[in-house]
């Protein structure tokens, strides 16, 4: 709680000087194309819902290819707007996205599918087809693009070791822990190796230990070159992955920052180590 | 194509949700039986009553010193008068030998034959038979009726007879009608909402497969594909029974039955085609329509 307390103390100093140095990307992003090599931007982006509800007001950043992204937030703050404004199941009305250079609004409705096989998708409520085993969840997701089997063979299984589900491949959804679906959606997710890989609360149904298990896997998927972007309100992860992190607050930003010290070239098990053993700065939030 | 592809995809559906495919079958073997039942008894009865309505006749006498030009020129003014259907001619000696069969007592005592020569005049459509009357003998200024031609003596529709079977076939016809159409529309929307129930537990998949970016064509052919096996396997499960229905029922009854006998009911093989065809094509076209809410993620 306390780590939690000493965000909100450090977004209140940050809200209160808006033109301090920002790192990197942050800020820059509001002046027209002014990140040209950015797979995402956001221009000033406003999205109102139906009801009147302002789910993003004047929302500008970019990420660059090969960052590791944090939203963070409260419900209702906008993170799973700007989710579901990425993959394209929201209209927006000011603004514009981009996505690997193209505006979003220029992508037709018949087109949405072929867009949305750039983008791997996780869910919280992971978002699998029960009546498939752990193989074909992830073999659907090639099987749309067309994939022959001799695909399916190469790749299904490799991705599979990756996520460690070798042995769970002929076991359906429902005979699966929480962490095992989650990992056979980040399976499909990154079975096609997009560009991009979006995570809404990936660890919003699990446990600690398991949740440091998919956010390691998200990072080994970020080391092999896709940009990942996550959407969680677990402050205590955020702090220790000390990755840029995106604050949301009623649908504006009100930070963007890269959150301290760490190595590029940290190896997948010293950072799931990290995220065990390093001790939060406060001993009290565990 | 993937047509082996969407196949297996099919299949796979219907082996994971037992219940809901079972319940859509279910449907289209009890549609399709009351439609197979339903169809031979419509045809039978509108048969039935158009045998009766072909009774409908006029009969044009001709006067007794008719000679043969009167008759030919006769002939050709009934046969050139719009709406005229079959014409006969019954001559004084034909009609003679008929009644005489019929009654021949009576007609002993007759000695010369009163019977005149006769056209048997029938209407293209039993509707019409009033018009042809009125062709062939115009009502004059008086209400008086005169005829078309010098040889002919006068035109006669049995007018009670011919109200009477026009407007009791009419209404049968007509209740036939309205109930086939009242069962059809039942029928579909019957199999329509079964399906759409079936696809209801299912649009939480359609919407994962949205997601990972399949087109809408390549989530539906599945579905459609389902609807044809499932229509396919519903029609003939209820073919079969109606087929043993009919072995075992129908056709020793025929034989004493003239209605279930009716020249004019459709051959069987026909009626098993238009059944399968109509149970495969509603329930795949159900299951592809019923999808398109769905679609929309």
């Amino acid at each position: 709680m306390a780590a939690t307390e000493r965000n909100l103390r450090r977004r209140r100093d940050r809200s209160h000087g808006p033109g301090q140095p920002v790192p990197a990307s942050g800020r820059a992003a509001a002046v027209p194309s002014a990140a040209p090599g950015a797979i995402v931007e956001f221009q000033s982006v406003s999205k109102v819902y139906d009801g009147g509800h302002v789910g993003l007001d004047q929302v500008s950043f970019a990420v660059n290819p090969g960052e590791f992204v944090f939203l963070v937030g409260s419900t209702g703050s906008g993170k799973s707007t700007i989710m579901r404004l990425l993959i394209k199941e929201l209209e927006y009305e000011g603004g514009s996205i981009r996505v690997a250079g193209r505006d979003l609004r220029d992508i037709s409705r018949s087109r949405v599918p072929f867009y949305r096989r750039n983008i791997g998708v996780v869910f919280q409520d992971f978002k699998l087809l029960p009546n498939r085993t752990v193989h074909d969840n992830v073999a659907y997701a090639l099987q749309v693009t067309g994939g022959t089997r001799r695909d399916i063979r190469a790749k299904v299984p490799d991705t599979l070791r990756l996520t460690g589900l070798s042995t769970k491949l002929h076991n359906y959804p429902d005979q699966l822990s929480g962490g095992e679906q989650q990992r056979v959606s980040v399976a499909r997710a990154f079975v096609n190796h997009p560009p991009l890989l979006l995570a809404d609360e990936p660890t919003g149904n699990l446990d600690p230990e398991t949740s440091i298990g998919i956010m390691q896997l998200l990072y080994r998927i970020n080391r092999a070159g896709t940009t990942v972007i996550v959407a969680t309100h677990d402050n205590v992860m955020v702090d220790k992955m000390r990755r840029r992190v995106i604050e949301l607050r009623e649908g504006r930003v009100v930070r963007d920052e890269r959150a301290g010290r760490y190595r590029l070239d940290e190896s997948t098990r010293e950072f799931a180590a990290r995220l065990r053993s390093d001790p939060p700065s406060d001993p009290l939030t565990w | 194509m993937r047509l082996g592809f969407f196949l297996r995809e099919a299949l796979r559906a219907l082996r994971r949700n037992g219940a809901p495919s079972f319940a859509a079958m279910a449907t289209v073997v009890v549609t399709v039986l009351v439609l197979g039942v339903f169809i031979p008894v419509v045809q039978a009865t509108t048969g039935a009553a158009n045998v009766v309505r072909g009774k409908v006749i006029a009969d044009v006498y001709l006067k007794s010193g008719a000679t043969q030009p009167d008759v030919e020129r006769v002939r050709r003014l009934i046969e050139s008068t719009p709406e005229v259907g079959k014409v006969v001619y019954v001559s004084k000696e034909q009609a003679y030998a008929e009644e005489k069969k019929r009654n021949p007592e009576a007609y002993d005592l007759l000695g010369a034959n009163p019977l005149p020569d006769t056209f048997r005049v029938t209407p293209t459509r039993p509707d019409d038979i009033t018009s042809v009357r009125n062709a062939l003998a115009p009502l004059g200024p008086s209400g008086e009726r005169t005829v078309a031609d010098p040889a002919m003596d006068e035109v006669r529709n049995r007018e009670e007879d011919t109200n009477k079977i026009l407007s009791a076939t009419r209404v049968v016809k007509l209740t036939i009608a309205g109930l086939a159409i009242l069962l059809v529309i039942a029928s579909v929307l019957l199999i329509a909402n079964t399906i759409r129930l079936s696809l209801y537990a299912r649009r939480r998949d359609v919407e994962v497969m949205k997601l990972v970016g399949a087109t809408d064509w390549f989530i539906r052919w599945p579905f459609v594909i389902e609807g044809v096996l499932v229509g396919a396997i519903g029609g003939i499960v209820a073919v079969a029974v109606l087929t043993v229905m009919k072995i075992a029922l129908v056709d020793p009854l025929a034989a004493d039955f003239a209605l279930i006998a009716a020249p004019e009911t459709m051959n069987y093989g026909l009626l098993v085609a238009v059944l399968l065809l109509a149970s495969v094509g509603v329930s795949a076209l159900g299951s592809g329509l019923s999808l398109r809410r769905f679609l929309r993620v």
